[in-house]
């Protein structure tokens, strides 16, 4: 039973593609998925030429293939990107020991620097450390959260421009489904965004949105790329469950059941929300949470005080559930820290006072009436605190990008605001090198 | 007896005891000429898997995001679980739901 090559003709097929069904041998694979990659780069515009690009790596197949494909592309297509590969070392010993291994091989075939940053050395922890302090029921709260900070503070120590992530079809189709089931309004109306960043001070970037899973680790297989693939010791197969299981099912019955998800995903307007027409729905304005800065990293966050921070401070206090239980929790109290937050902000013009607004009791269910000139409205800037940002409608969509924080829609939009508002033309925690490399919150080891 | 190569990796060789490569004889069943892919597939779960079968199979095929090939070849241009299997044949499981 040999099929040939729908593509050549000539070869033999060696897989059946899962989006168009047609049997393909391992060249025209090859050239197909490489093309269909690049299509989606050109598409959304992803890259600039001469942009710094970090390369997400965690040496398993997804970002393995994707600085592969990056670096190929590059080449092939002339981007003018200059690439590298960006590791977090999150202190697991016997997991990411050995994948990083594998990162360092890649940095030697595919020619690009690699630079690697841990916990230990952002946060004062490892992860190994971290799970010795709360168990083994939160630590993913602990490393997710870490993680996303250190990507973030690793790509702008080594002057990145922005961060390319391995997220796949499948992975996308995964995470609108958890939103739908979570209810998480805001989320599902971004996360089938190809560019994200809303809540970080670099755009990110998916160049696998449409890839499918199955594909990437065909390519893999036939190319004989060096990936490592081993479950986390500290949550050995948790990671999505049940989603992930579904969608897999879904994708048994009907392949196409992947890209319907995210295509769907696309079409949802959140009213209030990011993305276009959200003032045409007519629909209840969702209170989106507004870009501002962590008082104390100055981590971009819509909450006085980042959860990175929070969690921190539990572990440093060895008061781990901090930050951790259902209901948030700060030292004072949500209000009481949130008005002083926007108090500070008022006096001293920081853009903190966006997060510390949405927060606070008086902001809350306002979406639909706005401050009214209050000063308490997170859409009104703190240079204008007299004047309210937006004349009854909803606060926080139908504001004209033109002023600061009032931009909570595009991410370009959204990083130009919080630049803005910091004064200085990017996030001004970012530029000081210091305090990047090791974390305000961070335990102060004794040496 | 069909002497198969059977190959684990992305993952499942951790189910396997960390063996990629496993070469064994897989006997028919009852009275039949062939071996088929759902045979050796269900002969390795009963004899080289050391521990988790819910995440190897699922009813009498593939836990859905494991991948199979035949010969290197999908095994959904083959006949999937019908797929016969000869002396020699190398028959691979790639996990696709392990993380890095």
């Amino acid at each position: 039973m040999v099929r040939q090559c729908v593509h050549c003709t000539s070869q033999r097929a060696v897989l059946r593609r899962p989006k168009t069904a047609e049997p393909l041998c391992r060249e025209c694979f090859y050239a197909a998925l490489e093309q269909e990659v690049h299509e989606t780069i050109s598409a959304a515009r992803l890259f600039k030429p001469g942009e710094r690009v970090a390369v997400a790596a965690s040496g398993g197949k997804d970002s393995t293939v994707l600085a592969h494909m990056l670096t190929t592309l590059n080449a092939r297509h002339g981007y003018g990107l200059d690439l590298f590969l960006l590791s977090i070392d999150e202190g697991i010993s016997g997991y990411r020991d050995d994948s990083l291994e594998t990162v360092k091989r890649n940095e030697a075939q595919y020619q690009i620097p690699l630079h690697v940053f841990s916990y230990k050395d952002l946060y004062g922890w490892t992860m190994d450390e971290i799970v010795a302090a709360v168990g083994t029921k939160s630590n993913c709260t602990f490393c997710g959260v870490f993680r996303r900070q250190a990507l973030d503070r690793g790509a702008a120590l080594v002057g990145a421009d922005k961060i390319a992530t391995g997220h796949n079809a499948d992975d996308v189709a995964e995470t609108v489904l958890l939103n739908i089931l979570r209810g998480d309004v805001p989320r599902l109306g971004r996360c089938a965004n190809i560019i994200t960043g809303e809540d970080s001070p670099l755009p990110r970037v998916k160049p696998f949105k449409y890839t499918y899973e199955k594909e990437i680790v065909m390519y893999a297989y036939f190319k004989k790329l060096d990936y490592f693939s081993t479950e986390c010791i500290y949550s050995p197969f948790a990671a999505r469950g049940f989603a992930r299981e579904f969608v897999k099912d879904l994708e048994a019955a009907r392949p196409r059941a992947i890209v319907d998800l995210i295509r769907s995903a696309e079409q949802f307007r959140v009213p209030g929300g990011s993305g276009s027409g959200s003032s045409s729905t007519g629909g209840k304005a969702v209170a989106l949470p507004q870009p501002g800065n962590c008082q104390r990293c100055g981590y971009i966050s819509s909450q006085p005080v980042c959860k990175a921070c929070i969690l921190l401070e539990g572990l440093n206090k060895g008061l781990p559930r901090l930050g951790v239980s259902r209901t948030r929790r700060t030292p004072k109290g949500p209000a009481a820290e949130a008005a002083a937050a926007a108090d500070a902000a008022a006096a001293n013009g920081l853009p903190a006072a966006a997060g510390a607004a949405a927060d606070a009791p008086l902001a809350r269910g306002q979406a639909g009436t706005c401050c009214a000139g209050q000063g308490s409205c997170s859409g009104s800037s703190s240079r204008q605190p007299a004047q309210p940002c937006c004349a009854g409608g909803t606060c926080s969509s139908s504001l004209p990008a033109a002023d600061g924080a009032a931009a909570a829609s595009a991410p370009a939009a959204a990083a130009a605001a919080a630049a803005d508002t910091n004064g200085g033309g990017g996030f001004a925690y970012l530029q000081n090198k210091a305090a990047i490399a090791s974390h305000p919150s961070a335990r102060q080891l004794a040496d | 007896m069909v002497r198969v190569v059977f190959e684990f990796s992305g993952g499942m060789e951790l189910l396997f005891g960390n063996q990629k490569v496993v070469e064994a004889d897989v006997p028919q069943h009852n009275g039949e000429q062939q071996l088929t892919v759902a045979a050796a597939m269900a002969w390795a779960r009963d004899n080289l898997l050391t521990e988790r079968p819910e995440l190897f199979m699922k009813g009498s095929s593939v836990r859905p995001g494991v991948l199979v090939l035949l010969n290197d070849t999908d095994w959904e241009l083959c006949g999937e679980l019908e797929a016969a299997v000869a002396d020699g044949d190398r028959v691979t499981f790639i996990s696709t739901l392990h993380g890095g």
